[in-house]
Formats: C-alpha cells, sequence, structure tokens
C-alpha cells in the first residue's frame, strides 16, 4: 500500500506515472531558483573573476590578455612568500588543533553520558555561535601589552615590565586554533560516537595497550571525522582575514590581506582576482587530495555539516 | 561510555585537568570581554577601577554607552535589515532546493548537488570579491549601453545582501533537506486519496512538517549574517553592518563600549544558537 513505499519507489510512482505538464512545471520552478543562485552569484562572478586575472592593462582601459598578473605573483618574492607562509601556518594550525580537540572529543564522546554529555558539548558549541570578532576582540584584551595575561605576570612578580604578547606568529596561532576548534570537534564527536564500545573493550580484554587501541582502533575509525575536520579548518585559516589581521599586527602577512590591499588599498583589481584564484587554487586543491586520500567524497563530508 | 576498562589514578586525573583547562582556555576570552564591559575607565584592560553600567547606559562623554552611541546603533539596524533580507531569501531558495533534491531524480542532480555544496568551502573573501569584479562589470556594461546608472551593482546593502546569502543558502538547503528526508510519504498520499490538490497538500501537511526546520534555518541564517565578516568586507558601500563597524573602531583602539556590544552579542547569539537547537531537534 501506499504506506510502505519506499522514498525511492515514491519518487519512481510520482516521476513515472504523473509526467504531466503540471509536474514538469512544478519541477521547473523548484529548479529555477536553484539556477538562478548557483549562475548568477556563484558561477558567472568565478569566470569573471578569471577573466579580470588574466587581464593585463596596458594603457587607460586598455588590456590585452595575459598570465601577466601570475608572472608578477612569482617574480614577486613577497608575495608567493606570504602565500607559502599562510600555507604553512594554517596547516600547523590544522594538526595543532587536531591534537588539541582529539582528546577532547574523545572524552566527550566515549566518557560522559546523558545529562554531562549534553552541557560538554553546548560548551564547546557556544563560543562559536559568537562572532569571530569578539572572540578576537577577547584575545586582544588577554594578550596585549596592558593586557591581563601581561599583568598578572608583573603582579606575579614573573616579569618587571608590560610584556607585549600580541602582533606576533603564537598570536595568530592561538587565535587560529580557538576559532577553529568547534569543526574539528564537532566531527570527530559524531564519527567517534558511532564507535562501538565494546570494540575497544575486546581489544583491551585481547591484552591490547592503550596505544594500540587508540592506533588500531579508535583512529581509523575516526577518519572520517578527522578528515571533514582538517579539512574544514585548514580551508577556514586560509581564508582567515580577521586573526591574522587584529592578532598578528599590520605586517601580519597573510595572504588574504594581500587580496584586500590589492582590492581596496591599491585599486589594482586585475592583480587581486589573480591573487583570489591562487588562493581558491590552493583551497581546492587541498580539499581535493584530502577527500581522495581517504576515499571520501565531498557530498557525504560536507552533507552532515 | 566505557566503563570495563580500569585506567590508572594518576592518568584518570591528567586527563579531566586537561578537559577542565581547555574549557577554561574557551570561556577565558569571552569571558574577559564581558567583564571589562563593566570597568569603570576609558581602556578595556586593567587596572580594575570599579563597577560602572556608564559602557551601556551612560550619555556623557566619553562614558557614551551602547545605548546613547549612535554610529553603533545605526550598525546594528543595519545588520538586522541586512539579516533579514539574507534569512528570508536563503529559507525560500532553501526549500525549495530541498524539494528539489529529496522529492526530484533528474539528470545531472549529482552535479547539482556538488555545485549546490560549493558556497561551502569557496573563503568568504574570494565569494566577496568575485560578486564584487562580477556586479561591477556588469554595471558598467550596462551602464555604458544605458547611460542609466546602477547603484545596486556597486559595492552597498544590496551586494552584502547577496553575497551572504550566496553561501547561507547552502546551510538552510541541508537544514531543510534533512527534515525532508524525514516526511513519512504516505501523509501526502492520503491527503492526495481524500482529494486534496498536489499544492493543497504540499501547504497542508509537508510544509507544517517543514516549518521547524524552516525556523531552524531561518536563526541560523540570521547568526551567520550577523556574524559574518569576510564576504561583507568586500561587499560594503557606506552603510556598514555592524562587524564592519567594529573592526574598523577596534583597529584605532577603543573605549569599552565595544565590550557593552560584544556582552550584548555573546548574550544575543548564544540564545538565537540555542533556539536553533531547539527547533531541529523538535519530534513529533
Amino acid at each position: 500500500m501506499a504506506g510502505n513505499l519506499s522514498k525511492r519507489g515514491y519518487t519512481a510512482a510520482r516521476g513515472g506515472s504523473m509526467v504531466s505538464d503540471k509536474s514538469k512545471l512544478t519541477f521547473w520552478l523548484l529548479m529555477a531558483p536553484l539556477l538562478i543562485w548557483l549562475v548568477t552569484l556563484i558561477i558567472l562572478p568565478h569566470v569573471g573573476m578569471f577573466l579580470v586575472s588574466l587581464r593585463e592593462k596596458v594603457g587607460v582601459r586598455e588590456y590585452e590578455t595575459s598570465f601577466a598578473n601570475y608572472q608578477v605573483f612569482f617574480n614577486e618574492p613577497l608575495y608567493w612568500n606570504t602565500f607559502a607562509r599562510t600555507a604553512y601556518m594554517s596547516v600547523t594550525a590544522t594538526a595543532l588543533t587536531l591534537l588539541i580537540g582529539f582528546p577532547i572529543a574523545y572524552y566527550i564522546a566515549k566518557l560522559t553520558r546523558g545529562r554531562t554529555k549534553t552541557t560538554l558539548f553546548l560548551m564547546c558549541l557556544i563560543p562559536f555561535w559568537v562572532s569571530e570578532l569578539v572572540r578576537t576582540f577577547g584575545w586582544m584584551i588577554l594578550l596585549r601589552e596592558t593586557g591581563v595575561f601581561s599583568n598578572v605576570l608583573q603582579y606575579l612578580g614573573l616579569v618587571s615590565g608590560p610584556v607585549e604578547m600580541l602582533y606576533n606568529d603564537a598570536a595568530i596561532m592561538t587565535g587560529l586554533v580557538y576559532t577553529s576548534m568547534l569543526f574539528m570537534v564537532v566531527p570527530l564527536v559524531t564519527t567517534l560516537d558511532s564507535l562501538d564500545d565494546s570494540l575497544i573493550e575486546a581489544g583491551y580484554d585481547l591484552g591490547a595497550s592503550s596505544f594500540a587501541i587508540l592506533r588500531e582502533i579508535v583512529i581509523p575509525h575516526a577518519m572520517p571525522g578527522i578528515v571533514s575536520g582538517c579539512i574544514v579548518v585548514f580551508m577556514l585559516s586560509l581564508g582567515n582575514y580577521l586573526t591574522p589581521i587584529l592578532l598578528g599586527g599590520k605586517d601580519s602577512l597573510w595572504f588574504t590581506g594581500l587580496i584586500y590591499s590589492q582590492f581596496i588599498t591599491r585599486f589594482n583589481w586585475e592583480l587581486g582576482s589573480a591573487f583570489g584564484f591562487l588562493l581558491l587554487g590552493l583551497s581546492s586543491l587541498i580539499v581535493f587530495v584530502g577527500l581522495k586520500l581517504s576515499g571520501q567524497s565531498l557530498t557525504k563530508t560536507m552533507g552532515q555539516a | 561510555m566505557i566503563t570495563g576498562i580500569p585506567q590508572s589514578g594518576t592518568f584518570k586525573w591528567t586527563y579531566r585537568a586537561y578537559v577542565t583547562l581547555f574549557f577554561v582556555y574557551l570561556a577565558l576570552p569571552l569571558a574577559t570581554v564581558c567583564v571589562f564591559a563593566f570597568n569603570d575607565s576609558v581602556f578595556p584592560s586593567l587596572p580594575w577601577e570599579g563597577f560602572t553600567w556608564a559602557w551601556f547606559f551612560g550619555d556623557n562623554a566619553p562614558y557614551i554607552g551602547v545605548f546613547h552611541e549612535r554610529s553603533i546603533l545605526r550598525s546594528i539596524v543595519t545588520s538586522g535589515v541586512v539579516a533579514f533580507w539574507v534569512s528570508l531569501l536563503a529559507v525560500l531558495v532553501g526549500t525549495t532546493n530541498a524539494f528539489l533534491f529529496v522529492r526530484h531524480d533528474f539528470r545531472g542532480k549529482g552535479l547539482l548537488y556538488i555545485l549546490m555544496l560549493l558556497p561551502l568551502i569557496i573563503p568568504g573573501i574570494i565569494l566577496g570579491i568575485s560578486i564584487l569584479v562580477f556586479t561591477s562589470s556588469v554595471a558598467n556594461f550596462l551602464e555604458d549601453a544605458t547611460g542609466v546608472w546602477f547603484d545596486g551593482l556597486r559595492p552597498g546593502l544590496v551586494l552584502v545582501i547577496l553575497g551572504q546569502f550566496s553561501f547561507i543558502t547552502t546551510f538552510a538547503t541541508l537544514v531543510i533537506s534533512a527534515r525532508l528526508q524525514k516526511f513519512d510519504p504516505s501523509l501526502e498520499e492520503a491527503a492526495l486519496n481524500l482529494g486534496a490538490t498536489r499544492w493543497g497538500a504540499v501547504r497542508a501537511i509537508t510544509l507544517p512538517f517543514l516549518y521547524p526546520a524552516m525556523g531552524a534555518a531561518a536563526v541560523v541564517s540570521v547568526l551567520m549574517s550577523f556574524e559574518n565578516f569576510n564576504t561583507t568586507l568586500m561587499l560594503v558601500g557606506s552603510d556598514a553592518p555592524l562587524t564592519i563597524t567594529m573592526f574598523d573602531r577596534l583597529k584605532l583602539g577603543s573605549t569599552p563600549v565595544l565590550n557593552a556590544v560584544s556582552l550584548l552579542l555573546i548574550v544575543v547569539s548564544a540564545a538565537l544558537g540555542l533556539a536553533s537547537l531547539l527547533l531541529q531537534k523538535r519530534k513529533d
């Protein structure tokens, strides 16, 4: 009966028996908003940006098609050094986030239950509903020369004068790890939750050490969560603008900062577009490699977000 | 919860200490921001000069509180307007997308689904500049062709709304699709058997089933729109939303009025976040 129709059967029945003009109309009415959204706000802008990045300015409102903007990038050490530095710092931030977040996720997923579990999970979530700007502002108050940490250290007599802890790479790293933590912990908790406890207990009963259990059972099972967490954290760090600028200061050398200055300060949209494409390329490459290495698909990894 | 494995006391306590430390680390920046909203000093830093409400209600310079600070109030209204339109558009398109992807099979569905997910993996700043470049060239073209000025295609609120909409819709689609997948189609079939039209059945049965998810999607959209910085930064014109105003103030160094705004933001976003969770969890 109708109630027993599976979803697939249901769709097929509707698709098969009702190929009327009306259902075709419904289909296209549903398709239209999707296509308008994707074509005008995602596809065309990116194609347009790519075309602009291939434009070389040869005179007032005169352009030629060439790779000149990309050549500028490779010929100017400041540009590709910043690019490499941004990538390297993002990888480090991802690794640190994983190292710090994994034990927390394991604790929440495996060592707590019921109300404690929900509370801890919510406590992880709340900071991330708050604007990144507010979180970064908090770190500024803590780390700056007149800030809380500096005052506490002076009060304890550990240092004699004010200490500036802002405007260095460690401050950027602190901010990046803080900002990305949720995106690591949530997928990890989800995958670890689905690991059957008896597998861990069986491993223990068979005499495996804690380390062996972690390596042979827990980590392989958590791999999908680790991969999707790492991909998201890496992307967020790479594309981050606020944290490096506010915590790293003017000379923080972050690639998004270069893009911003080409667009807004220098008004060199051609070079800015080329930079944008390079950043997009790197970020897509990492996502692609991450998914390939772990044998996952984008649909599966991101669909659960 | 694993109980079968005995662990040494030291290990257990070290582990607990680590978890505690982690949550202190999570709470520390936010707590600091909140505490300094009440410091009776013109700088958000130590020493502690005593408790005051001035950063909320004060109207004597330099103690101008949030509720008397025009530029901040105006940018809150701007953010509210942007968030309203973004969430309205995102929920509408998210709902039609959900019906399309859950209810229809068609050629190229897989490809379209991946395209729909793409905004998640495009850095916000890139979304911003690509839309800026594209709309500017469309505006240039139209202005050259017609001689009419196209204000909506130049940096400003319309572009900010479009820019945020371009990626928030993906989230709305995912939230609403997840709920539509759980819908029991036989309920709709029953309505059809009882003589309802297809649209009537959808309106009377399916949409009410989706309302909690649509509500959750709307709340999430408002939250994401209010907080968005990267995409907005590239598309903003003269009317700045709250995050942009706060960023400009932060770079210059400002009074604890920013702490007061932040405190309000923390309270409101935590409440909205919890609301979205409750809406998504609601069962019937």
